[in-house]
């Protein structure tokens, strides 16, 4: 396509400059910050490790049952036989302790925890449940709070009042300590939790995550509410509604397009946060619930081997430091992309 | 009683010992110290304890607690009370404040204490037999376990607004003759017992009926509360008072000053005793795993003491609902549990002793018996698969789910995994359940939610060296109470044949305490074989003492006796 172009006076022929559209232009600007790309690359390898969990189990390790106690197991460090849990020594035999890491990728590379499982597995099992939960609980909550706050922004009045009140008995609560009651009682429920046609198992990955997306939904809520009340009122809203449309219409053709890119901008910061929450949770006994593993509960497994087998904790926590990190940054060069004027921060 | 779980050791509640104690069960112990008591050469000092949180509420009247009945004793005095010696002879029962340990009479019913005269309580007032009558009165007016003395003729009118045993006739002084007469509503074979708890440690008259708080009344100890302070620290200094009247009640203690400070970790505790900062770790603190490799040095043998405890780790039944209301699938899960891994999980051999059987060894009425298990019939020696598999199958139970509850510390976590596991290898479909300590153990005994758990794990600690603290309490039929957080017998077992062979063997307690006690070992059998539990294993603890304190002694019933330790330079 050619466009014509006038001036002086003259008229000349030029190519057209391709349009792009407000999302290519921020993944562009996205690509151009190469910190944020290392941001996006760190995290992707993360989650492939993780995904890689089964594979490390099954093909490397050949233990397929990793995730279950081997108190009285075996494995072979420089090519002998040895117990995975080893009695002390000394006069008084006092403990039992994991062994420390072999540094062979096939036989407990990272050593064992407390109840002879190979930490290396652990490590990606976790990683699988942590990513999981966190990708899962910030969509969840990001998706309940854009609805919520559409609604309230959109219809204002008694409705904003409501909402917006209940949103902020939500957040008055302690975030960690309503999880955690939270957590208590579902737990107890020793047939699930139903929700409708759906049965969840208090032992479910999905527990945590929906405490964890409940906990959060007034933390995106009150900034997605912003924006909707500064779009209802721009012009093109008000011509949508001289040319009729429809509350759905105008809520999820106008406002919504409007408002998601700072959805999008909240959304790795929020995994970020929901890993970390989850990890605290799971640290605390009342997120992950055993035979599943998570980054916290490795953390916890590990604290009183913290001297002698320091890597129990420590590479737990490095991953969560590293994937922590990694989405910070991508969040802050989403928000540079698709805004590079805001300055959207959570909770 | 139950104490809350930890690793090696226990936190919580006090847990009292046996009769044969294992050679005063002092696995490693050092021998204990020639001397016993009252020598003057090594008094002075400041003794100082490190624990990681404070025992609540000081009241003795409500405390329940190890950590502060260990100080208890020190500070007051009983009518009678267990010998304060350390091995076998500290589970005999000794006249304190009595001047002797009475006959019953009226058929069992009635005991007749006289009182010594010229002991003054530490501010300085004369003990009175008025004086034990505000005593138990406090047992009912103070919110606490009055199930001990709940015998006592007047007790059922007893309320936490009001009790007069006195005007009842169950205890009634003579301030003349220095008596004090107690009546019983019906015999109780372990009086004796129950009145040798700090629960009947006797304070002044005018003593408060109410809940004194943190405010520990007067006693007659050779020591006093100076301050109790549970964000900080509790202080003992010596009672001016206190004189000698009976060496093997209440000895003289050898430190000035007893302290006990609170709130460091654990790990931290540790590092300040190897370093002589400060003098023990309190007992029921949980060594961390990293420590006790640092502890097995030889630097350190001749300052650590492990001994064998009359308690049980066991995981409880559910019998009211399947698949355990079935006794083949209760066996099957006893021929199956891999008693090795829970004795390492409790940290190894050293530690923790295998059981299958609800008596612990060493204590009154015990003989091995252990049925489930591969080799001979007494003593565990590996799990029986193949026979847990076929009762399985014999009960029409396999693929049941089974919800393992636990508390969600980390050792409550990794025997849930474990018995989870155990259930798995057999056929059964099992997960976890796991909630903080606090609740775990209410959430358990209340029959109002034992429709949510099959298998709960759970813990007792002797309160006094009888068979009916366990066999009776964990596992009577009296002991279930629907819809209480306090129903001790969770699995909710009830065999009428049994539980009428406990009434013969507390009835026959006073008058043949020989066939009492054969009874009470064929009860024990009869449990077992009726699987209400999986016993895991008998605990041992640890204490860990600086270099510079000697004279350690370790009593089956209060374990360290913390007054009788003395402190070189």
């Amino acid at each position: 396509m050619a466009a014509i172009v006038q001036q002086a006076g003259t008229t000349e022929l030029r190519p057209a400059i391709a349009g792009r559209s407000p999302w290519a232009l921020a993944w562009r600007r996205l690509r151009r910050n190469r910190i944020a790309m290392a941001a996006l690359a760190v995290f992707i390898l993360i989650v492939l490790i993780s995904l890689a969990a089964p594979l490390y189990a099954h093909d490397i390790a050949h233990d397929p049952s990793v995730l279950s106690p081997n108190l009285n197991g075996t494995t072979i460090i420089h090519g002998k036989v040895s117990p995975v849990m080893v009695e002390g020594g000394g006069l008084l035999k006092l403990g039992e302790t994991p062994i420390g890491p072999t540094w062979d990728i096939h036989h407990y590379f990272l050593g064992a925890d407390n109840i002879g499982r190979d930490v290396t597995a652990l490590l990606l099992y976790g990683g699988r449940a942590s990513l999981q939960i966190g990708v899962c609980s910030a969509v969840l909550c990001c998706v309940a709070a854009t609805i919520v706050a559409l609604i309230a922004g959109f219809f204002g009045g008694l409705t904003d009042a409501i909402l917006s009140r209940l949103m902020d008995v939500i957040w008055a609560f302690p975030v960690y300590l309503l999880a955690i009651c939270l957590a208590t009682e579902l737990l107890t429920h020793s047939n699930g939790v139903r929700v409708g046609f759906l049965t969840v198992s208090a032992t479910s990955l999905w527990t945590p995550t929906a405490i964890i997306a409940f906990i959060y939904v007034p933390y995106v809520y009150r900034p997605v509410r912003g924006q909707v009340l500064s779009v209802v009122n721009k012009e093109f809203v008000e011509a949508a509604v001289a040319q009729g449309a429809s509350n759905f219409r105008l809520i999820f053709s106008e406002v919504l397009p409007n408002v998601v890119s700072t959805v999008i901008v909240l959304l790795p910061l929020m995994i970020a946060t929901t890993i970390l929450t989850e990890s605290a949770l799971s640290y605390l006994s009342v997120g992950v619930q055993p035979p599943n593993v998570s980054w916290g509960t490795i953390i916890a497994d590990g604290q009183d081997l913290l001297y002698t087998r320091p890597w129990v904790s420590l590479a737990p926590g490095i991953m969560i430091v590293l994937t922590v990190l990694a989405l910070n940054v991508l969040g802050d060069g989403v928000r540079d992309a698709l805004d590079p004027r805001a300055s959207v921060r959570v909770g | 009683m139950r104490q809350i779980m930890t690793k090696r050791n226990l936190t919580g509640l006090s847990a009292l010992a046996v009769l044969a104690l294992a050679a005063a069960g002092c696995g490693n112990s050092s021998s204990p110290s020639s001397t016993t008591s009252s020598g003057t050469a090594h008094q002075g000092g400041t003794f100082t304890i490190l624990a990681n949180s404070a025992f609540g509420v000081a009241d003795p009247a409500q405390n329940y607690t190890l950590e502060e009945w260990q100080l208890l004793i020190n500070t007051h005095d009983g009518l009678v009370g267990f010998a304060h010696v350390g091995g076998l002879p500290g589970t005999k029962i000794v006249p304190d404040l009595a001047t002797s340990i009475p006959q019953p009479t009226n058929g069992g019913k009635t005991y007749v204490f006289h009182i010594r005269r010229g002991i003054k309580f530490s501010n300085g007032q004369t003990l009175t037999p008025q004086d034990f009558v505000t005593t138990f009165d406090r047992q009912f007016t103070v919110p606490g376990p009055t199930s001990f003395y709940s015998d006592f003729v007047g007790a059922s009118s007893c309320s936490t607004k009001g009790c007069n045993l006195e005007k009842a006739g169950g205890v009634v002084p003579n301030n003349s003759a220095y008596t004090l007469t107690i009546n019983l509503t019906t015999p109780d074979p372990e009086l004796m017992d129950q009145l040798s708890l700090p629960f009947a440690y006797a304070v002044p008259a005018n003593t408060s009926p109410k809940l004194t708080g943190n405010s520990v009344p007067p006693g007659t100890g050779p020591y006093m509360w100076k301050s109790y302070n549970p964000n900080t620290e509790a202080v003992l200094v010596r009672n001016p008072y206190f004189h000698v009247w009976s060496k093997v009640a209440q000895p003289n203690g050898y430190p000035n000053e007893i302290i006990e400070k609170y709130g460091l970790q654990v790990s931290d505790e540790v590092t300040e005793v190897e370093n002589g900062e400060a003098d023990e770790v309190f007992d029921g603190d949980q060594i961390p795993s990293d420590q006790l490799t640092t502890l097995n040095s030889p630097t350190y043998a001749s300052q650590v003491h492990v001994n064998t405890l009359t308690a049980d780790w066991y995981m409880a039944l559910n019998t009211t609902r399947p698949p355990f209301n079935n006794l083949k699938a209760r066996q099957a899960i006893n021929y199956a549990a891999n008693r090795t891994a829970y004795v390492k999980i409790a940290g190894g051999p050293s530690l923790a002793v295998p059981a299958c059987q609800i008596l612990p060894p060493n204590f009154p009425s015990y003989v091995a018996y252990c049925p489930y298990t591969t080799g001979p019939k007494t003593v565990w020696s590996g799990p029986n698969v193949a026979e847990a598999k076929a009762l399985v199958k014999a009960s029409g139970t396999m693929g049941d789910k089974v919800v393992v509850n636990s508390t969600n510390d980390q050792v409550g976590t990794e025997l849930a995994e474990q018995m989870v596991s155990d259930l798995d290898s057999i056929g059964y479909k099992a997960s976890t359940q796991l909630l903080s300590a606090t609740n775990q153990y209410p959430f358990v005994q209340n029959s109002a939610n034992s429709s949510k758990w099959n298998v709960a794990w759970s813990a007792w600690y002797q309160d006094y060296p009888a068979p009916s603290d366990f066999l009776n309490v964990l596992l009577g039929c009296g002991t279930i109470h629907k819809n209480s957080d306090a129903s001790p017998n969770i699995a909710e077992f009830c065999d009428p044949t049994i539980n009428n062979l406990i009434k013969e063997a507390e009835a026959d307690g006073s008058s043949d305490p020989a066939k009492a006690s054969q009874l009470w070992t064929e009860i024990d059998h009869m449990d077992t074989q009726q699987a209400p539990w999986v016993d895991l294993y008998n605990p041992k603890q640890i204490d860990f003492l600086a270099k510079n304190v000697h004279g350690y002694e370790w009593n089956p019933q209060w374990y360290i006796l913390i007054d009788q330790l003395w402190l070189s330079k």
